[in-house]
């Protein structure tokens, strides 16, 4: 059914279709308005036999799942950010003990300086943490990935993340295609777990693994993810089969095949690009995208024939390892490393920056004159970083920057000015 | 969610017994009615943590924690799911791929388990199971200390699941540093008997029955291994509350202590014989019951057995020796205890 709502109802909507059992949640912006939803479809009766419960921190919903999805629930919890961190020693858990749980991230900037608005730090700082961690596009893939996550989580007993970037796709109201029950029950099979806690057949679940057998069972949680590459892809047919549409899978081309200068992006962006890259089609130019919607397992080799015939990738990334640079630019170096290949990382979006299809034309046309740099920081404003440099020259370089930037502009607190 | 069911009354209470062993004023299990020996003397007993665990000699905490869960398996008709935090208990049981639990456990992390239980109590009412019962349980540094964030929300929630502390005052699994449940003056790695204030500090620390209770949970008990009969009933007890319940049991550890392996039931008796270590039960955040000192022996008798307070008996620590004296008279006042 057509609905006109906001991404964030849009998966809530979605889960709630899932049939989860067990739902922790916590506040935290960019994707409260899930969990908001779904505890509303609890309460009110219309999603039956799932027990939600407000926690009080990111680090106990994440346990609750944990306990929940050992003792035999479908669970489902949604954080971002700083509340991913708070979790993330139960993040690494949840994936060492193979539980399928399911999590939205509404993508956003990791502090400090604190800010509330999107970029992909958060996905970033667990892409070891040995989650799925899939990316999508739009609210409709959103919605559509939310349900092909629990069957995947299920399948292959791995926790998977869906990444939507928080604002941009949270908060933006869509129209999206709602499935019906029926469907979503012929997708999603009930969760059938192989071991739980049962006392009918007891048995001890996160025993002390030493150095005899760590190193194999490591092995095989990176095996298992490199099985999901041909899970995710089945599974993406499966459900354009039952739903009419192709969302997820593990990586999307928009005319990459046959383009000398492609985009390679995650999330939301791939919009922006789309628009970018028909208008330049019509202008005469080679021109593509590659949009990566399973980040983790990483694709390598559906990536490398994807940009077979590529002759510059410009890597977009609205994250960066500081110190190193873009982590999915150098990954897909990798992935790419047989083919003659010229890479730029192009770092872009940074805590809300607004990604303009101005901003990203003149990247592409850069490209195309062969003048763009291996890294560049999109519309970075240059004359508060070259002071600010300039500054750190000539003085003892300490205390926050963010602050640093206000003192050289004369403001430092409410009262006192400098 | 805190009613109690009415089979509450355990019948042995009354039966009349005229003898004591020697000195310990503890009724051996042979001298008692069949129908009123404890689970662990019984031959149906579900040895929920099993022989064979890689425990030190003399471990309290193993004794603990094969009474409380056996007790608990007997007032449950054997249904319970047990979570369980990193420390010496969790470490000791479960050296992969060996087990030494036979009920259904599960451990993730050091702070977390009282919500991990929280989430298979969940899951059981998602299910509509109301039989299966859950218990949490983690050493005085994972209750007090690192995971009192989850128990507190256990709490506030009032999520059925009991909750067992094994308070040996100490991180004794990474080599006995302090917790907020170490006792004052009490020497460990980290706060040795060095200094002017040597051995672990006179601040409040934190008594979580005493916060446990503030919560106004259903249920909240201290017991300790050196009576038996005791920690069995409170657990049965507390299994016939619906909500969330705390238990705290006192183990001695020779090796965070210092004490001989074979005097852990001793110590036990004395640590409460000398007012140190109260033994109540509270309802509602009330107080209900306490046990009362038989024969009070003096701090120092307790102390002196153990190597961790060995500064505090010389002549220079005397304001040590005094300050836990008044420790101890400060419980009997506060928790009625003789
Ligand atoms: C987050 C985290 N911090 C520290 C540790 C190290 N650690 C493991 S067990 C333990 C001590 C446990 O003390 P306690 O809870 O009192 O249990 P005990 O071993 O004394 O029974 C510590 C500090 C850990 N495993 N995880
Ligand atoms: S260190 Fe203490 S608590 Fe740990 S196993 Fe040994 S005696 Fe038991
Ligand atoms: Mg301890």
């Amino acid at each position: 059914m057509l609905q006109q709502i906001s991404g964030s109802i849009a998966v809530a909507e979605a889960v709630a279709l899932c049939r989860p059992e067990v739902v922790p949640c916590y506040p935290i912006t960019p994707q409260t308005h899930i969990v908001e939803h779904i505890s509303t479809l609890v309460k009110s009766g219309q999603l039956k036999n799932c027990t939600y419960e407000n926690v009080e921190s990111e680090f106990a919903s994440m346990s609750l799942c944990i306990g929940a999805s050992a003792a035999g629930s479908r669970t489902y919890t949604a954080t971002a950010s700083q509340g991913l961190l708070f979790m993330m020693e139960a993040v690494y858990n949840a994936s060492g003990l193979s539980l399928p749980i399911v999590m939205t991230l509404g993508n956003r900037a990791i502090g400090a300086p604190i800010n509330i608005w999107n970029d992909h730090s958060d996905a970033m700082s667990v892409r070891d943490a040995g989650w799925i961690q899939l990316f999508v596009e739009s609210n409709q893939q959103a919605l559509d990935v939310h349900i092909q996550a629990f069957k995947l989580a299920e399948a292959l007993s791995l926790p998977v993340m869906v990444n939507m970037d928080g604002f941009i796709l949270t908060h933006a109201i869509t129209r999206v295609d709602m499935p019906t029950q029926e469907q979503v029950d012929q997708f999603l099979p009930p969760f059938v777990p192989r071991q739980k806690l049962d006392t009918e057949a007891p048995l001890s679940i996160g025993a002390m693994v030493g150095p005899d057998a760590f190193t194999e069972v490591r092995y095989l949680a990176h095996h298992k993810q490199k099985e999901a590459l041909s899970i995710i892809e089945q599974q993406a047919e499966e459900f354009q089969g039952i739903f009419g549409r192709d969302s997820g899978g593990l990586i999307k081309s928009y005319y990459a095949e046959d383009a000398e200068i492609v985009f390679v992006a995650m999330g939301s962006v791939i919009g922006t690009m789309q628009e970018l890259v028909e208008e330049l089609r019509e202008e005469g130019h080679s021109v593509g995208i590659l949009s990566i919607r399973s980040f983790r397992p990483f694709p390598a080799n559906a990536i490398d024939k994807a940009l077979a015939n590529t002759r510059h990738a410009i890597i977009f990334e609205k994250s960066f390892a500081v110190g190193m640079g873009g982590v999915l630019a150098s990954e897909i170096h990798m992935a790419t490393v047989a083919n003659d290949l010229k890479i730029s990382s192009v770092i872009g979006g940074l805590g809300g920056r607004t990604i303009t299809k101005k901003s990203l034309r003149k990247i592409i046309e850069s490209a195309m004159q062969d003048e763009l740099d291996t890294e560049v920081f999109l519309d970075l404003e240059g004359t508060t970083v070259v002071r600010e440099l300039r500054r750190q020259q000539e003085e003892q370089n300490s205390g926050p920057v963010a602050e640093n930037i206000l003192r050289d502009m004369g403001v430092v607190s409410a009262s006192k000015t400098h | 969610m805190s009613n109690q069911d009415s089979n509450t009354d355990i019948p042995c209470e009354q039966q009349t017994v005229k003898f004591y062993q020697t000195g310990t004023f503890t009724v051996g299990n042979r001298l008692l009615d069949e129908g009123c020996r404890t689970v662990q003397a019984t031959a149906e007993r579900a040895n929920s943590l099993d022989s064979g665990h890689r425990a030190c000699q003399g471990c309290g905490q193993a004794l603990g924690a094969r009474y409380a869960l056996d007790a608990a398996m007997r007032a449950t008709d054997n249904k319970i799911i047990a979570a369980n935090a990193t420390g010496c208990l969790e470490v000791f049981t479960t050296p992969y791929p060996e087990t030494a639990w036979s009920i259904p456990w599960v451990h993730s992390l050091f702070g977390n388990v009282a919500a991990v239980a929280s989430g298979i109590a969940a899951s059981l009412k998602a299910k509509g199971d109301t039989t299966t019962r859950v218990i949490a349980q983690g050493g005085d540094g994972g209750t007090t200390d690192i995971g009192f964030g989850c128990l507190s929300g256990m709490f506030d929630r009032n999520d059925d699941v009991l909750y067992i502390c094994y308070d040996n005052g100490g991180y004794m699994n990474t080599g006995v540093q302090r917790s907020s449940a170490t006792p004052p003056a009490a020497r460990t790695a980290t706060t040795m008997p060095v200094g002017d204030n040597p051995g672990s500090s006179f601040t409040t620390g934190k008594f979580l029955p005493a916060i446990a209770m503030a919560h106004e949970i259903p249920y909240v008990a201290t017991a300790s291994v050196h009576d038996l009969h005791d920690l069995e009933r409170k657990v049965e007890k507390a299994m016939t509350f619906r909500g969330a319940r705390y238990i705290q049991i006192n183990v001695p550890c020779p090796l965070g202590w210092g004490s001989q392996p074979a005097l852990t039931i001793k110590l036990s008796r004395m640590g409460v014989e000398c007012g140190l270590v109260p033994l109540f039960e509270a309802e509602n955040g009330k107080l209900t019951d306490s046990t009362k000192i038989r024969y009070r022996i003096p701090v120092e008798d307790y102390l002196k057995l153990q190597r961790r307070f060995a500064h505090v008996l010389k002549p220079q620590n005397t304001h040590q020796l005094d300050a836990i004296r008044q420790i101890a008279e400060d419980n009997i006042k506060r928790y009625n205890l003789v």
